[in-house]
């Protein structure tokens, strides 16, 4: 049997030849998304039912886990706070074809800096003071870290896509020496992590919920970045530089340097989420602050066709996905690693299914090749 | 510290660089095959975790250590041909596409193998001396003291370099990663080919993964790869896309995790955490000293590679 072959020459009298589309029709780039979110949840069902668990029940554990009451509606938001800075971040970097996995890494170090200045630099001061400062210190932070794939990639050519992943082992390790090691909490009861903040660094929170100011930094930032990116010369650089670089290039533009400053936007982008999560929710630096948020931005940046827009709406649908996951896992005590695995099947479609954006299906007669 | 005791510390971190290293050295392997067709894979950790559980599943339900390997092999050659299908087919981002797989296979391994989760392994592959080899000093306890695995390494290695440079297959698989255009006018199906490669890697990239969980240690634990798929990634660009010094590379990663563990062991004042760094940062030193525009190492990298091939846009 030959392998499917779409790339292979059509027929010469009648069939169906692939064309492709100057621009992707909006209609599609809607549609493709919902589709492909809804054959992903089909396929979780296959892979569910052959592993002998019954997936409406895990779907429906699912569903009402993210939104069967306003506390868990609640639990949804607050996922959606760091899978929304985190998707953002990546998404700068991803329009200039800048493949920044790092995010996990950042947002740790953005943590590590955030919590630096809440228990040595400003221990004492009032909100007004520390959280301004751990905002800063958490951007800061994410962006150092960036900064190193983004210069090695910038200056010296070096893939970006492995350094950045590479850099998220360092970070979390290092992250986790500082709380069994200098930073830890003395009266801890052998458990690793920094003792708990004071009460000045907790971000306001709205109503009895959990769901902090992060929030508003998320939709803020997500507002920002799609001014920038649409109506600034530097957004349009990015797109260029994204679509050739080389183009880029011998339009004069600063390739270097534009990529450098990307990925610095896109490391203080996942700082402040990494920020935000420690000052809203931890109160403490822990080893187990993510649950792997910078990876899950790759699928919500792609879901979210890049488009800051889209991102909101995706942060939200995969923090769903998330809380449900522990809900299965906390009532019918199955592994939360479902919702990974779904994320994993939605992008796949996705990527298929964006072949139905970039062309479109045209009939050849028998008259002649449709050209 | 006697000499006698740096001299067996130095063969025992060795011989145990050619096991660490086996399971890097085969994922890499399968990278070379992959992006010399022209199509780079980034999911060469999601298909080494399903290999490494596919592999011990087999094991634990077979008892034999054997049948094992073939699971690994047919589970890695499966996450692949998602891949091939992705950006091959539907000529997706190839780089996106294995970003994918990496999670997906991630969760699905998770998921799958929970309760699997520190089962004793039935079987394992363990040293096998080799008389006569095996006893020579030193070199004999690093290269003739091994599992089945790493011999079957001795003779991989080899064959996939005559292949690759001496071979007509080999020749048309380079030219389909060089310029499939060109390679399309000669009359060969890139389609075809490029399926045929991509799923070969993920058969390779699934026998890394048993490596680990067939062999170094036994058994299966979430995340057991630790992000060798991604070492393994970074080996093909510092191994040039050539079978034989991707293997010198597997080598020198092998003896860097197998040295910090032998450290870790002798109590270095030094904290696991950044004996546990070393790994990865040596990945980054690596990279930066073999990018083309740092070591003029401008030979190696297929002229196509992440390119989907439309034979009406080329």
């Amino acid at each position: 049997m030959n392998a499917p072959s779409l790339a292979s020459p059509p027929p010469s009298t009648g069939g169906w030849k692939l064309e492709r589309v100057s621009r992707p029709s909006p209609t599609a780039q809607v549609l493709v998304p919902v589709f492909s979110i809804l054959a992903a949840l089909t396929v979780g069902c296959l892979i569910m039912w052959a592993a002998g668990e019954n997936p409406f029940t895990v779907y429906r554990t699912m569903f009402d886990g993210a939104f069967g009451s306003s506390y868990q509606r609640s639990e949804t938001l607050v996922k959606t706070i760091p899978l929304l800075l985190t998707g953002l971040g990546v998404s700068v970097a991803f329009r200039m074809q800048l493949w920044n996995i790092g995010a996990e890494g950042q947002f740790y170090f953005g943590a590590i800096f955030a919590t630096w200045v809440a228990l040595y630099g400003l221990p004492d001061a009032g909100p007004w003071v520390v959280i301004p400062g751990m905002m800063v210190a958490g951007m800061v932070g994410g962006a150092l870290w960036a900064a190193i794939p983004g210069v090695l990639r910038g200056y010296a050519g070096v893939n970006e896509t492995i350094t950045s992943l590479m850099l998220n082992y360092v970070a979390i390790l290092f992250a986790s020496w500082l709380v069994h090691g200098p930073w830890k909490n003395p009266v801890g009861f052998g458990f690793p992590g920094t003792v708990v903040f004071a009460p000045a660094t907790y971000l306001p929170t709205w109503g009895t919920t959990r769901v902090h100011l992060g929030l508003a930094f998320g939709l803020v930032a997500a507002v920002l970045l799609f001014f920038v990116l649409q109506r600034t010369r530097w957004g349009y650089e990015i797109a260029v530089t994204g679509h050739s670089e080389r183009v880029a290039r011998y339009a004069g533009m600063a390739t270097a340097r534009n990529i450098v400053v990307v990925m610095l936007v896109s490391g203080a982008l996942a700082g402040l989420a990494g920020m935000s999560e420690l000052a809203g929710i931890g109160h403490s630096l822990q080893r187990e602050l993510s649950p792997g948020y910078g990876y899950t931005a790759i699928i919500v940046a792609w879901l979210g066709r890049l488009n800051p827009f889209g991102i909101i709406l995706v942060a939200f649908l995969l923090a769903s996905l998330l809380v449900g996951g522990e809900q299965i896992q906390l009532s019918l005590g199955l592994p939360s690693a479902i919702a990974p695995m779904l994320q994993g099947v939605i992008l796949f479609f996705l990527l298929g299914g964006d072949l139905l954006t970039r062309y479109r299906v045209v009939r050849i007669t028998a008259a002649g090749a449709a050209s | 510290m006697s000499d006698a005791f740096t001299i067996g510390f130095l063969t025992s971190v060795l011989a145990a660089a050619m096991v660490s290293g086996a399971a890097i050295l085969y994922a890499a392997l399968g990278e070379v095959l992959a992006e010399r067709s022209g199509v780079l894979n980034l999911g060469v950790e999601g298909m080494m975790l399903m290999g490494a559980l596919g592999g011990f599943a087999v094991c634990y339900w077979t008892g034999s250590a054997e049948l094992g390997v073939l699971g690994a092999i047919g589970v890695g050659s499966l996450m692949a041909t998602i891949h091939a299908v992705l950006t091959v087919s539907f000529r997706a981002n190839q780089v996106v596409s294995g970003l994918a797989l990496t999670i997906f296979g991630g969760g699905l391994s998770a998921y799958l193998g929970a309760g699997l989760v520190g089962e004793p392994a039935p079987d394992r592959f363990s040293r096998l001396d080799i008389p006569l080899l095996g006893d020579l000093p030193g070199i004999g306890n690093i290269l003739f003291n091994q599992n089945a695995l790493v011999y079957l390494a001795y003779i991989v290695v080899p064959l996939l370099w005559w292949f690759i440079y001496r071979t007509r297959p080999g020749l048309n698989l380079r030219a389909v990663g060089e310029s499939p255009a060109t390679a399309d006018a000669m009359g060969l199906d890139i389609v075809r080919l490029r399926y045929r490669y991509v799923i070969l890697g993920g058969a390779f990239a699934g026998l890394g993964g048993g490596v680990i969980s067939l062999a170094t240690n036994p058994g299966w634990s979430e995340n057991v790869t630790a992000g060798r798929g991604w070492i393994a990634v970074a080996l093909v660009i510092f191994g040039t896309w050539n079978p034989a010094r991707v293997a010198a590379g597997a080598f020198l990663f092998g003896a860097v995790e197998a040295g910090q563990f032998r450290l870790q062991g002798i109590n270095v004042p030094v904290s696991s955490f950044f004996l546990n760094m070393l790994p990865y940062l040596f990945t980054i030193v690596v990279l930066v000293f073999s990018t083309p525009s740092t070591s003029r190492l401008r030979i190696g990298q297929p002229a196509a590679l992440g390119q989907p091939y439309v034979r009406e846009e080329r």
